[in-house]
């Protein structure tokens, strides 16, 4: 924090900043037309990743706006002085599997991006967050933000968790239970047993939909785990400093008895696989469960409910369990990480992709790419009849030529399925990695426990 | 406020840039109505319309799959259609703006022209986003939110009135009004027509013995 106004927002210092095609041309062009430079070009890291292709990457992008994008963002980044992986560099991908896998990601730091999943690198506990535009532009003018302090909200998940369930499936309850906006103005601290014992991949899950509830980010105190992970990679502390960040690293928890002005438990028994229904993260139930009728809520929910679910041509008080599927995307910040690949192709190692079902599997990075090349995932999944894509946020936004068609359903394992998220008309249902591949095996809305 | 005593009047090259900028004033409008929950970014500007490289233009596009059909025919049912629904004010239900941190979201609502929005609740990042953008988000209570729908139900030329200065918001037909919340710190930059770039650009000293002092 470099200052605090009085009744105003706090500026504050930024440690890293990510920067990617989509949300960065319009700051450039600011600085131009004031005359600036950036100011600590060491601190921002930059890849496109909204606007790729996912197939043929060593050509040029056919889409003349896309490739106009991701050449600014080039020519920016060397005007600037700016570190830019480009889409052949072996490090290229989404920026929030770039992050973490680089380890420019670090406890304690803060970090921005103007895009709203920033919060994925708060699994390392790093205060973490998106941000617009105009930010962006201050960041490169001054390294600092301004932001008003928010409200911090603790979230507990002690247990086991049952065969089966993944990272995905906690934070679909979680947002099922507190709504898509129950988080707004909050930053979220995720704690107890159930968390502790997850992955830094499967924490990057939880974070990353943090901002799906409204909240700004989560966090997760950083622990061995943590340590681990970060161990050896590219821009991690290196032999000498190590010691000396970890023992600052260990500090980063909250205090016993800290005062919070939420808190939130619930038990990892109760979570099951996790599909949504409607057209916010928060429309989403347990996979066995029945859709609300409508009558349920209050007339103007009602209303918005109703509406939802004309879109997504569903009965309301209906079962998910069955529902036609026509795409499968396995991807995005929130799941197309290693792990997510490893996931999906165990399940579906021997078995066969139903034939109505066209399936996108699309690595986070270039990194996850040649990982699973290395440990004979793509040669599985090849098998299946599944298509293994290059790097990029994909069907996730639909900016690139990967998008559902009007009226089709997708199970995908990325963060909104708001009207039109994944190409308009498009209908989105959010699950787990092992929930999209069952449902790539049977063609339906499938539990994906049928096959453990 | 000593913020303005920290705001540079000039740019480097000596232009006198925030003498021209747009500075919000006291708005009488009728308004456009949405009363829809959870009106997300991707409503307000798909993605596919975020490739361009400028800030100007997305107006055009602004709630691009409501307003035409999939045959890029008109939507006569959606209210930016409806001949009778004019003004720059946006009134909006519950939780305006989630999503996706896209400014574009707060670009095009501002090109298409309106300079306010009325929610009962808005996305954290929207509503940073709006404000520094010079549209003005105006967040009031479930109640008056629902009166509003219902007097431009009744009058679709009904008009409110925003005074920002006050920190007030009038249903015209009815004379009811409400305060709403401002950070007195955006307040005085959406009045004077200052943004946090100019404002933390006079920080630079401060900023850089902060960088030092941390090493």
């Amino acid at each position: 924090m470099v200052k605090e106004i009085e009744g105003g927002p706090s500026v504050l210092y930024i440690d890293r900043h990510l920067i990617h095609e989509v949300t960065s041309p319009q700051a450039f062009a600011g600085l131009d037309k004031r005359g600036l430079k950036v100011f600590r070009p060491k601190q921002t890291f930059a890849t496109p990743d909204h606007n790729v292709p996912t197939k043929d990457q060593h050509l040029t992008i056919r889409d003349e706006l896309s490739r106009t994008q991701v050449e600014k963002l080039t020519e920016n980044c060397n005007r600037h002085g700016i570190s830019i992986y480009g889409l052949n560099h072996p490090w290229q991908g989404i920026v929030h599997v770039v992050g973490p896998e680089l380890g420019i990601t670090q406890p304690g730091m803060t970090m921005v991006c103007g895009d709203s999943h920033t919060s994925t690198h708060g699994a390392f506990g790093t205060v973490a967050f998106g941000i617009g535009t105009s930010e962006v532009e201050m960041v490169l003018a001054t390294q600092c933000i301004m932001q008003p302090k928010p409200q911090k909200m603790l979230i507990e998940i002690n247990g086991k968790l049952g065969k089966g369930i993944t990272s995905k499936d906690i934070v679909l309850y979680i947002i099922s239970k507190i709504t898509a906006s129950g988080g707004t103005g909050y930053f979220i601290e995720y704690t107890g047993s159930a968390i502790r014992n997850l992955s830094m991949e499967a924490r990057m899950t939880i974070c990353n939909m943090s901002i799906e509830s409204g909240a700004r980010g989560g966090l997760i105190a950083p622990d061995e785990i943590t340590f681990e992970y970060l161990k050896g990679r590219e821009f991690a502390p290196k032999v000498n400093d190590w010691d000396k960040a970890v023992a600052y690293w260990k500090t980063l928890k909250t205090d016993d008895g800290a005062e919070f002005d939420k808190v939130i438990s619930y038990n990892a028994e109760d979570i099951e696989p996790m599909i949504t229904y409607g057209t916010n993260p928060g429309m989403g139930m347990k996979i066995n469960d029945t859709i609300p009728t409508g009558n349920e809520f209050s007339d103007n929910n009602k209303n918005t409910f109703l509406k939802s679910l004309k879109y997504m041509d569903i009965e309301p008080g209906s079962k998910m369990l069955g529902h036609k599927v026509d795409y499968v995307f396995l991807g995005s910040c929130t799941n197309g990480r290693i792990e997510d690949i490893r996931a999906f192709a165990n399940f579906v190692k021997g078995k066969k992709k139903a034939d109505n079902i066209i399936a996108w599997i699309v690595p986070g990075s270039k990194q996850v790419e040649k990982q699973a090349q290395k440990e004979g995932l793509v040669q599985i999944l090849e098998a299946s009849g599944f298509e293994f894509r290059q790097p990029g946020c994909s069907a996730c936004l639909a900016m690139n030529d990967d998008k559902v068609p009007e009226g089709k359903y997708a199970v995908a394992t990325s963060n909104r399925n708001f009207e039109g998220r994944q190409g308009p008309g498009a209908r989105t249902f959010l699950a787990s990695p092992l929930t999209a591949a069952a449902a790539a095996i049977t063609g339906r809305v499938t539990d994906p426990r049928e096959f453990l | 406020m000593s913020i303005e005593a920290n705001i540079p009047t000039n740019d480097k090259r000596g232009n006198a840039f925030v003498m021209n900028r747009y500075r919000f004033k006291t708005i009488v409008s009728s308004i456009i109505p949405i009363p829809i929950e959870n009106v997300d970014t991707d409503q307000i500007i798909p993605a596919r319309f975020l490739k361009a490289t400028t800030r100007e233009g997305f107006g055009e596009n602004l709630f691009r799959d409501w307003r035409y059909n999939q045959s890029g025919n008109k939507n006569a049912d959606f209210v930016l259609n409806k001949t009778e629904f004019k003004g720059n004010i946006l009134v909006g239900g519950e939780n305006f703006g989630s999503g996706s941190s896209r400014e574009h979201a707060a670009w095009a609502i501002f090109d298409y022209g309106f300079r306010v929005v009325v929610s009962s609740f808005f996305a954290d990042i929207f509503k940073n986003n709006a404000l520094n953008n010079k549209l003005l988000p105006v967040q009031v209570s479930e109640k008056f939110l629902a009166k509003i729908f219902a007097t431009v139900e009744k009058d679709p030329k009904s008009e409110l009135k925003v005074d920002l200065e006050n920190q007030t918001i009038t249903i015209l037909a009815t004379g009811e009004s409400e305060n709403f919340d401002i950070n007195p710190y955006k307040k005085t930059c959406l009045l004077k027509g200052y943004d946090d770039i100019d404002y933390l650009m006079s920080l630079k000293n401060e900023i850089e013995a902060f960088e030092k002092a941390r090493i």
